[in-house]
């Protein structure tokens, strides 16, 4: 800890009045004072000590750091609620004591100590981070806690890193081997020269010239000499200039990439940015993708698809309809736009998209016509701050039922309060209805504001009132009618007093705060709205926004029109919206209040007493308002249907029990439906306080409120209070919308050997569901799944896992594999092309792992005991041996942990993709990082190499460019080392005839001049130009994408099999024209100018056989080669008789050019220098062509054949995995586990026994288990599973079994469950460990024990001792809960903790088989 | 950091104008949708299996035999004489000059080595003299001259370029020429006498001009002062180098014929790719088209001993050849064009074979499913 204390300072961040001056980020220091605007990004890590909202909040959207594109509230520190609107930092005068920096976004403690003495204490929601952006208040005011790099956004980013391309890394290993050849070389050269000296001893030759000063050199000091000469001479053998070269290629690469147009979206008008220049070629050879989820794979993007209402399923099909016509008008609309102007063409969908094309095009001031996809999508990143205000989500076209419905209900209620009757005589379905509608619309934390001053949030204040804060308070509001008054009540009302004298400026409407007021502006509401038109008051009420023109028949449109919401997650937005659909629109949130108009009933305020908001533990959230028409306390909750169905109050016995049992039956049915469908389901639920109990809990829950220690776990444990026993009323389904093609380019991907995980700070349910939607996880596949509380389950889990992985896999004798086997055999079979199977490559390439139809998930906290030193071996052997990985809630430090692990430890080329800041990290330690441009900020984009606007196109920017880069490049190089090699060893042999001097036969400028310019173009032009295949097949048979992953176009050995070709090569060149020579009246360089020529025709033509695709610039090329050489050499030995000593090749070349024999020489040497390459390749291209070969003979056939010929071969290769794993449709994960227990009815039982039994039938294991039958038979019971959707085996829904929720779809079965049984098996919320057996499932025990598993043969009671549950659920549970109940306690992921307990009872279960 | 945040926007923001004005700019950051740009230029897209290649196998072997045989026979139809006269042997009559003589040496020996032609040469023989083992294209030899000074710069023929040294200076008197090349230049003379049968000696005429590059003569090499008579005049101030016996004025006679511009001085100059070589000594022009050039007989070939190859084990000799148009005689490029022919064809065949047994498998991919 470090302190601090603060004086008043100067220093400061915005505009230049009074005191606050406008300065840089980097003079921004802990202790300034900030003051920022709305829309302005935080410089630093800011404790919030004041803002202009006059409860004290600030909000701000975190989307640059955890990818959540909501908003979020932050608080004042609460010592400085009390203070003046204007926030005076020259009175500052108190200190802080905080944690010193860390990385943890989600935490902050510290304490603020007054000069009073006095402590408050600090929190996470006290302070703004960096690089967040203040939304939705005007000005706010902070002092810095932490700047720079200390803050915890710039903690959470690794610095960049510095990028070389693996074809990079293993060029210069064999750069270094050219040095060792050279030294070598030179070596040899040097000896030699000393044993020539040696040899003429005393005597004394001629042409021994002495040294300047006439004396001799001894044969050993002149062999040093000449060492020193020979690396000059020979030094052309280090590729300087292919550094040079590969740089030139690459930005040619890098303006291809660029120039793609099938790379290039429309929508956003943006391409894809090559951001790093020098690692194109490492996209060819990618092997591990890490993905993030949000924005990534999904657009972010939720959409109402169905609800169910006291069990009655409303299917909104108008909306599926016009979902899917979005897709098709789109295309046509696109169309007409670049013509010109277009008409709406969604009129005709219904009354309801007619009247808001209408109103659209009377907001067109902000936001034009928003007419086709492109353009609501630009409208939409022009309106980023508004999150998910996309078309697709508003536009939720009613369900005309329940439309009538709501109605009805409205009608009734509405004549009811008139008639003072008491609203509980409404018939139950209506007000399950109506109180459906409200807990949609106002059980969340949305915010409304308007389009027209989208920063200012919509006041519509008819009383200042802070949301219960105290029991005082709390007393006091409730005091004249049933409590009696607290005496210290003053200080309160003198405060609220000061606030109302404060916020004269900041809030425009303000009446006294007392409970009468309230009353008498809500009967004056109610007046108002009842008459149906619109209120003047209301008008009023809205006085910061312009008023504008209202329809008035339709009162709701009002809000439609005008207002927009802000969620904090985009579901929430999805559920406002469909509520608003229904005309039960969210008018206006305040902290201690919620309005929203009804149909019929106007508008209602609702005093929200409190917010107890998401956490992924209880996964739900709950609001406490108090219900304006009955005056109840009422609380709404809205949650995961896991634990929402599991809190629902056990129905009674008599006849209204009935009914309720009737209708969780049947919205459990609904939601398995809604799962299978892939969508995200919801629960809703209600509950009525009296208040009695509502004042219990409220006393219990304000000490935790006030608590300083545990404060957060009292809270929850005071939510957990609160939320049982609720009323179910309903249930939604929202679709989590992927982007365009994201299923199909990862289907492509892993065909092409690509190994997907993605990592998302999203919940677990979320992930799975996305995974299976976008088809990452097969519904075939098994899933483990790690979830464990501490370091040492984690390294039992990651232990068991591994022990089922080999005991699964690596046994031979396992039915899955024998069956992946044939499926590979077949595969190949099929392949007319010879193309190895994904499976069969990358299992020999990176054996010993088989990659299995495995899946894994783990949660960030298991993820950070696996990333430990001690177990990230057992993590990572587990982790590889699945097919896919799954790694939610993690933080963006451990992305790039995992990353970094992955990277480091398997020696694989990564690939991280991301949108967000949370991305960021990841995207640096990736090999190759890529950013989505244009989801969520810049930042992404900033730290990656690739920018795409959109996943799929990654597809095309790794199968076909990254390809072409690799295979470009790697030949280039090769090519390169060859060029070098050859044209050096020619000198080499030289040596041999001059006595070891080094003197070369080549003129120094053709020496120089030879790769720079002789040799340099045509390499260039292949290297930039050169397709080995073309992009259509490329992408149609992403296994050609394995031969980067392999290496296949640079491996080692070519290196050497190049050197050895150079060294042919330069013997052939040298020697035919030495003995041409041999013996003749020659001189030196009129002998070594043909060589030269000769080794020029000979490299061009070696670069001919490695060209794939000669295009006019190839011929070219070589072409301007051959004339540029000649042409210099002409000029150069025709420009100076006396000049370039000591050469002097006056003439030379153009006596050559008179001698036939440099002709003869010309043809016969570069054709016998390349005879074997050619011959090779020629017999390779026919005896073992390598699966790229195949693609070019692919390439030449006419598009037709081709076409059906790759059709075929898809189609058979489909047709094959769907024998093998058929699936007749796609049903995603539902995003949770076993809700409840009404699924284990002995008639699911029963199903999975016969349908498994009769796999057992098939395939009979000697010496298994009955109890492992149904296990290991799973594969051979894929046909079984076709046959129809009950799965068998589906006894538990353990993830092993691969088919979690859709084993579930046929549990429920109206009319066979037994009621008492349900209710009894109901397990209570339990937030600690729950040592069950549904524990060790989840936590991929299961699959080790196949006990877990149907257990088909067996009658349920044989299984109950293995499964009992611990004593601990004693007191909920009678002794006498069936053993069918036993079994279901099954909670989600999160809330399930394997303990010791576990262990012991794995142990015992383990001896047991 | 905000620049960028907001970029986006901004930029959308001035869209609506944009786009406004034509549906060209609001796809502005399009990429054109050209052959080059997207990478599909036309091409040839050769596949190199066995079937493809067969021809180009076939077709260089027709082509090369033919060539090959053609330039065998003509090589074999060049006449070439050539005798070792450097009297390693103690039966060699210059075996005495061998032993004893140095470059220290001032007086001359002779020697005579008689030899007989067994077929007469017809067109013009050219007559070479050849030197083994010398390195000629050793590197520091190589660079011992001086191009401006054989030029006849007269600054550079007193002021000799530092690349001569040791032999620019003898006695702090400039050396001309300088360098080590012209130092060691090949200093034997050589008469040719054709024996008649009566034993009668006639001197064979050896013409002295024509043997070096035209361009050499006219060009690079020159006397200093121009080529006028006064050579002694103009090599004024400057010494003969340390192993001539005669300053460089007293080459020949002839006046287009000395000095700087003496042939036999260029062809020397001119240094030898190969520690084995030849250089032209004479040109025995052919008299008439009666007679041969040199008829068979009996020669005597007169040697002025005066270069010693004893210190490192050189041989010397004497070549009488003619040329044809591609030169000496030398067989190799005729067996080189037959050898690559001949393998050429062979792989041809082995490709055949290949083709046959698996070509319908690859080339045809269509017929396989």
């Amino acid at each position: 800890m470090f302190s601090f204390s603060f004086f008043y300072s100067p220093q400061c961040y915005t505009r230049n009045e009074r005191r606050y001056m406008e300065k840089y980020w980097k003079e921004v220091r802990v202790g300034d004072f900030i003051r920022l605007r709305c829309n302005e990004i935080l410089p630093a890590d800011v404790l919030l000590l004041s803002s202009s909202d006059p409860d004290g909040l600030c909000h701000i959207e975190t989307a640059t750091l955890d990818g959540e594109t909501n908003l979020k509230q932050r608080q004042v520190v609460r010592s400085f609620i009390d203070l003046d609107c204007e926030f005076d930092p020259s009175k500052y005068n108190s200190v802080i004591e905080c944690e010193k920096p860390n990385n943890d976004l989600n935490r902050f403690r510290g304490y603020i100590i007054h000069r009073s003495g006095r402590r408050d204490g600090l929190y996470k929601v006290n302070l703004l981070l960096r690089g967040c952006t203040i939304r939705n208040t005007e000005e706010a005011v902070g002092i810095v806690i932490y700047a720079g790099h200390e803050t915890k956004a710039m903690l959470n980013n690794n610095g960049p890193r510095y990028k070389r391309s693996r074809l990079e890394r293993q060029m210069n290993v064999d750069v270094f081997w050219c040095v060792i050849i050279l030294l070598v070389m030179c070596l040899f050269s040097a000896t030699g020269h000393g044993l020539w000296m040696f040899q003429y001893g005393d005597k004394r030759p001629v042409f021994d010239v002495l040294s300047p000063e006439g004396t001799g050199l001894s044969p050993v000091l002149s062999a040093i000499y000449l060492f020193l000469t020979m690396i000059i001479v020979f030094q052309v053998l280090i590729p300087i200039s292919l550094f040079v070269s590969i740089e030139i290629v690459k930005i040619c690469q890098v303006y291809f990439i660029h120039q793609d147009v099938d790379l290039y979206d429309e929508e956003t008008d943006s391409h894809l940015q090559c951001r790093a220049l020098n690692i194109t070629e490492d996209l060819g050879q990618m092997q591990y993708i890490f993905s993030d989820k949000t924005g990534t794979l999904t657009d972010n993007k939720m959409v109402f698809r169905r609800c169910t209402v006291a069990g009655v399923e409303y299917s909104h099909d108008a909306n599926a309809k016009r979902l899917a016509m979005y897709q098709e008008v789109d295309s046509e609309e696109e169309e007409c736009t670049s013509h010109g102007g277009t008409l709406p063409r969604r009129e005709s969908v219904g009354s309801h998209q007619s009247s808001k094309v209408v109103l659209r095009s009377h907001s067109t001031k902000s936001h034009r016509r928003t007419g086709s996809r492109a353009e609501a999508k630009r409208a939409s990143i022009l309106s980023k701050h508004t999150a998910f205000s996309s078309p697709m989500e508003k536009d939720i076209t009613p369900d005309p039922q329940l439309m009538d419905k709501v109605n009805e209900g409205a009608t009734q209620m509405e004549f009811m309060r008139f008639h003072s009757q008491p609203l509980s005589q409404l018939p139950s379905d209506l007000s399950d209805i109506i109180d459906f509608f409200i807990a949609l619309t106002i059980c969340n934390t949305v915010v409304v504001s308007s389009p027209n001053q989208p920063r200012q949030k919509v006041r519509m204040r008819f009383e200042l009132k802070s949301p219960v804060k105290t029991i005082e308070d709390f007393i006091k509001r409730f005091t004249p009618s049933r409590l009696t008054s607290g005496s210290n009540s003053s200080s309160l009302s003198s405060l609220v007093t000061n606030r109302s004298s404060s916020n004269r400026g900041c809030s425009s409407i303000l009446s006294s705060p007392s409970a009468e007021s309230t009353l008498t502006k809500l009967n004056e509401e109610r007046l108002q709205t009842g008459r149906g038109t619109s209120p003047g008051l209301l008008e009023h009420a809205f006085s910061p926004v312009p008023t504008t023109t209202v329809d008035g028949a339709k009162p709701w449109t009002l809000g439609e029109g005008e207002l927009r919401y802000e969620a904090e997650s985009p579901d929430e937005a999805a559920l406002v919206y469909a509520a608003r659909a229904y005309k039960c629109s969210l008018v206006g949130r305040l902290p201690d209040q919620v309005t929203m108009e009804l149909p019929h009933l106007g508008k209602l305020s609702f005093e929200l007493l409190h917010t107890i908001g998401f956490d992924s533990t209880r996964k739900r959230m709950s609001v406490v308002v108090r219900h304006p028409l009955t005056d109840q306390i009422t609380v709404y909750t809205k949650g995961a249907d896991s634990v929402v169905m599991d809190l629902i109050r056990p129905p009674t016995d008599d006849t209204k029990g009935k009914r309720q049992k009737k209708i969780l039956y049947k919205t459990q049915h609904y939601l398995n439906l809604y799962a299978a469908d892939g969508l995200r389901t919801l629960c809703i639920a209600k509950k009525v306080l009296s208040k009695e109990e509502y004042a219990g809990w409220l006393r219990r829950h304000l000490e935790a409120e006030t608590a300083i220690h545990s404060r957060e776990e009292l809270l929850f444990e005071s939510a957990l209070r609160l939320e049982t026993n609720l009323h179910l009323l309903g249930a939604t389904g929202i679709e989590d919308r992927l982007q365009d093609g994201v299923p199909e380019t990862i289907a492509s991907l892993r065909k092409a050997g690509l190994q997907i995980w993605v990592l998302t700070g999203d919940k677990q349910e979320t992930a799975i569901n996305i995974a299976y939607a976008c088809r990452l996880l097969e519904p075939e596949e098994e899933l483990i799944t790690l979830n464990a509380e501490s370091q040492d389950a984690c390294a039992m889990l990651l232990e068991e896992s591994l022990r089922y992985i080999q005991a699964k896999f690596l046994c031979s004798s396992s039915a899955e594999q024998s069956a992946t086997k044939t499926f590979q055999q077949q595969q190949q079979h099929f392949t007319p092309f010879r193309i190895p199977s994904p499976a069969a490559t990358t299992s020999s390439s990176t054996a010993p792992f088989l990659v299995h139809r495995l899946g894994l998930v783990i949660d960030g906290r298991t993820l950070a005991y696996a990333l430990d030193k001690s177990l990230e071996d057992k993590f990572l052997a587990v982790a590889r041996s699945c097919r896919s990985v799954l790694c939610c809630r993690s933080t963006p430090l451990q992305k790039s942990m995992v990353v970094k692990l992955v990277r480091n430890k398997l020696k694989v080329m990564t690939l991280a993709i991301g949108d967000g800041a949370n991305d960021v990290s990841m995207i640096q330690v990736a090999d190759v990082g890529v950013g989505i441009s244009g989801q969520e900020g810049m930042q992404a984009v900033m730290a990656s190499d690739f920018a795409l606007p959109r996943f799929r196109y990654l597809q095309k920017l790794l199968l076909v460019h990254g390809h072409w880069c690799y295979s470009r490049l790697a030949n280039m190089i090769l090519y390169f080392f060859y060029k070098n090699a050859m044209f050096v060893a020619l000198i080499f042999w030289y040596q041999f005839y001059c006595g070891f001097s080094g003197s070369p036969m080549i003129d120094q400028w053709y020496l120089i001049f030879f790769n720079l310019m002789f040799s340099a173009f045509p390499q260039l032009i292949t290297g930039t130009l050169d397709k080995d295949v073309s992009a259509e097949t490329l992408q149609e048979l992403p296994q050609l994408y394995m031969s980067g992953q392999n290496s296949e176009e640079y491996k080692p050995y070519m290196f050497w099999m190049n050197m050895i070709d150079a060294f042919y090569q330069s013997l052939i060149c040298f020697f035919i024209p030495y003995f041409a020579y041999a013996d003749s009246d020659v001189d030196l360089f009129t002998w070594g100018t043909p060589i030269t020529t000769l080794a020029l025709f000979t490299i061009l033509l070696h670069l001919g056989i490695e060209t794939k695709t000669w295009t006019w610039m190839n011929w070219a090329s070589i072409a301007f080669s051959v004339i540029l050489f000649f042409a210099v050499a002409l000029g150069y030995n025709a420009s100076c008789p006396t000049c370039y000593s000591p050469s002097n090749p006056y003439w030379t070349m153009q006596r050559l050019l008179g001698d036939p024999l440099f002709y003869l020489l010309c043809l016969v040497t570069p054709l016998a220098a390349v005879l074997p390459r050619y011959f090779y390749r020629a017999c390779q291209g026919s005896l073992f062509p390598s699966p790229v070969q195949v693609g070019r003979q692919l390439d030449k056939l006419p598009p037709d054949t081709r076409r059906n010929l790759l059709s075929l071969n898809r189609m058979k290769v489909g047709s094959l995995s769907s024998l093998f794993g058929p699936r007749p449709s796609l049903f995603p994960f539902s995003g949770s586990f076993p809700r409840g227990c009404g699924l284990r009815s002995p008639q699911t039982i029963s199903t999975s026994t016969s349908s498994s039994s009769s796999c057992n039938k098939k395939q009979e294991r000697p010496g298994g288990t009955k109890n492992s039958k149904g296990q290991e038979t799973r594969s051979s019971c894929q046909s079984s599973k076709q046959a129809g959707n009950h799965i068998p085996a589906s006894g538990l829904r353990t993830e092993s079994e691969g088919q979690p929720h859709r084993q579930g779809s046929p549990r429920p079965l109206p009319g066979l469950l037994d009621p008492t049984e349900e209710s009894l098996c109901r397990p209570p919320y339990r937030a600690g460990a729950c040592p069950e057996p549904s524990a060790l499932q989840q936590s991929g025990f299961c699959q080790l024990g196949n006990w877990t598993t149907s257990t088909p043969l067996l009658p349920p009671s044989e299984y109950l001792p293995l499964t009992a549950p611990p004593s601990g659920d004693a007191q909920n549970f009678p002794p006498a809960a069936s053993p069918a109940c036993t079994l279901l306690p099954f909670e989600g992921g999160d809330t399930c903790h394997l303990s010791s307990d576990c262990m012991a009872e794995h142990g015992h279960v383990t001896t047991l088989l | 950091m905000m620049a960028s945040s907001y970029s986006a926007k901004e930029e959308d923001g001035h869209h609506p104008g944009a786009s406004g004005a034509g549906g060209a700019a609001a796809n502005g950051r399009k990429p054109d949708n050209t052959a080059f740009k997207q990478q599909r230029l036309p091409a040839w897209q050769p596949i190199l299996t066995a079937g493809t290649v067969l021809p180009a196998f076939f077709a260089i072997g027709l082509i090369f035999i033919p060539i090959g045989i053609g330039l065998y026979v003509t090589s074999n139809n060049i006449k070439e004489f050539e005798i070792d006269y450097t009297g390693t042997d103690t039966s060699s009559p210059c075996f005495s000059c061998y032993q004893n003589f140095s470059w220290n040496s001032t007086l001359p020996c002779k020697c005579s080595l008689p030899f007989s032609l067994d077929q007469p040469f017809e067109s013009n023989v050219f007559m070479y003299y050849g030197l083994s083992n010398f390195y000629q294209n050793h590197r520091r030899y190589v660079k011992s001259r001086d191009d401006s000074h054989l030029n006849g710069n007269l600054y550079s023929l007193t002021h000799p370029s530092k690349e001569c040294e040791p032999y620019a200076h003898r006695d702090n008197v400039p050396v001309a020429p300088c360098g080590a090349i012209a130092n060691s230049m090949f200093n034997d003379t050589m008469e040719l006498f054709f024996v008649h049968p009566n034993e009668t000696r006639s001197q064979i005429p050896l013409k002295r001009k024509g043997i070096a590059w035209w361009t050499d003569k006219h060009v690079k090499f020159r006397n200093p002062g121009g080529n006028g008579d006064n050579l002694t005049a103009a090599f004024q101030g400057t010494t003969y180098p340390v192993n001539w016996h005669k300053p460089v004025y007293e080459l020949d006679a002839d006046p287009e014929n000395n000095g700087f511009i003496n042939e036999d001085f260029i062809v020397w100059m001119r240094t030898a790719a190969l520690p084995t070589f030849r250089k032209l000594y004479r040109i025995i022009e052919k008299k008439s088209s009666m007679t041969p050039t040199l008829p068979s007989g009996n020669y005597t070939l007169e040697v002025t001993y005066n270069y010693p190859v004893h210190s490192f084990d050189g041989r010397k000799r004497m070549i009488l050849s003619t040329i044809s148009w591609m030169g000496g005689k030398n067989p190799f490029l005729g067996i080189a064009y037959i050898t690559v022919g001949s393998v050429c064809f062979f792989l041809g065949v082995v490709l055949l074979l290949i083709h046959h047994k698996y070509g319908n498998r690859s080339s045809s991919p269509d017929i396989a499913s």
